[in-house]
């Protein structure tokens, strides 16, 4: 994405618009590794052509916070894929892709505030990846399931064992899926409001 | 572009942290009221003014219809960083209304994860 105002901004296409009446949004972050199919999932379910939104961020360098030090610092922009499902006339649903490795995280603090919850999508192959995510969104106290990016050559392995090479609790709702695939994605939304579904009726007393 | 001009008014990167410091006026966090969620849904009240930023003239353009502050940001290339500032203003001067997302301080309630259900289903 480049920033030149100069050119016009061309808002949504006249069918990629909400009804007036859209009152409320809510959002699910789709986290994982680079290439497990994230904007798959979200395009696959997404009424609009994913959007794709931009954080710069300037690391934090040593020593370097006088304006002569401007140009050394070191600049990363992080892309985040995003899509939409309208519910309803007024309910909105976000999706949003964002990568799980740590140097990410900084995106996080917006990004999960106030979301539903999330959906980790996982590679069998690269399953290292899911680690520090899964910890991290227990740390957070976000609500989470797993869901099984099935990639033909990746060869395919009991849940049970999955869910023990990532010390997965076992209240935790793990799901197969194909991003490629609508109802497939949208099935582990499903999954993953089913769950909170239940967590938010078993907790009725205050805890 | 040659060197023998240095050109006065692009001596910085159009997405550099020194133009979004400018657009924002060096502010990083919305003055006060409710905190801006990326998924906010913003609509345009009044129609801009010639003396406004052209950043802000560019949103209240395209927010006719709900766009949520994510959306707003990909379209006007922007940070959602930049773009919650840039609103706070056309909040608080009333060209712009934002419908504020249901706040889910521990678990969201039970009638809207069985409106995200139903609608899930229905896709």
């Amino acid at each position: 994405m480049d920033c030149k105002i100069s050119e016009p901004v061309v808002g949504p296409r006249s069918e990629d618009t909400l009804p007036a009446s859209a009152s409320t949004a809510v959002k699910v972050v789709i986290v994982g590794g680079f290439g497990v199919g994230k904007t798959t999932l979200v395009g696959s379910v997404s009424e609009i052509r994913p959007l794709t939104t931009e954080e710069t961020m300037t690391q934090a360098g040593v020593g370097v916070d006088d304006i002569v030090g401007v140009e050394r610092k070191t600049e990363t922009t992080v892309a985040m894929d995003f899509g939409r499902i309208s519910l309803s006339s007024e309910l909105v649903l976000y999706l949003f892709g964002t990568p799980g490795q740590q140097r990410f995280w900084f995106l996080w603090n917006g990004l999960f505030e106030g979301a539903l919850g999330a959906v980790v999508l996982i590679d069998t192959r690269r399953l290292d990846d899911s680690f520090d995510v899964i910890g991290r969104l227990e740390e957070r106290g976000l609500p989470f399931v797993v869901a099984i990016n099935a990639f033909p050559d990746a060869p395919a392995y009991p849940m049970s064992d999955l869910r023990a090479a990532m010390d997965l609790p076992d209240d935790v709702p793990m799901v197969d899926c194909d991003a490629r695939d609508r109802a497939s994605s949208r099935d582990a939304l499903l999954t993953l409001m089913r769950y909170l579904y239940a967590l938010t009726t078993t907790a009725s007393e205050p805890r | 572009m040659s060197d023998s001009k240095p050109e006065k008014h692009r001596n910085w990167e159009e997405g550099g942290p020194e133009r979004l410091y400018v657009l924002t006026s060096g502010r990083s966090a919305p003055s006060e009221a409710a905190p801006l969620d990326m998924v906010t849904l913003i609509v345009t009240r009044h129609r801009p003014t010639s003396s406004m930023q052209p950043e802000q003239a560019a949103i209240l353009r395209i927010c006719d219809y709900p766009l949520s502050i994510a959306e707003i940001s990909a379209y006007v290339h922007l940070p959602v960083s930049v773009v919650t500032v840039l609103l706070a203003d056309l909040l608080e001067s009333g060209h712009a209304e934002a419908r504020a997302p249901i706040p889910t301080a521990s678990l969201p309630d039970v009638e809207l994860l069985e409106a995200v259900m139903h609608g899930l289903q229905n896709l």
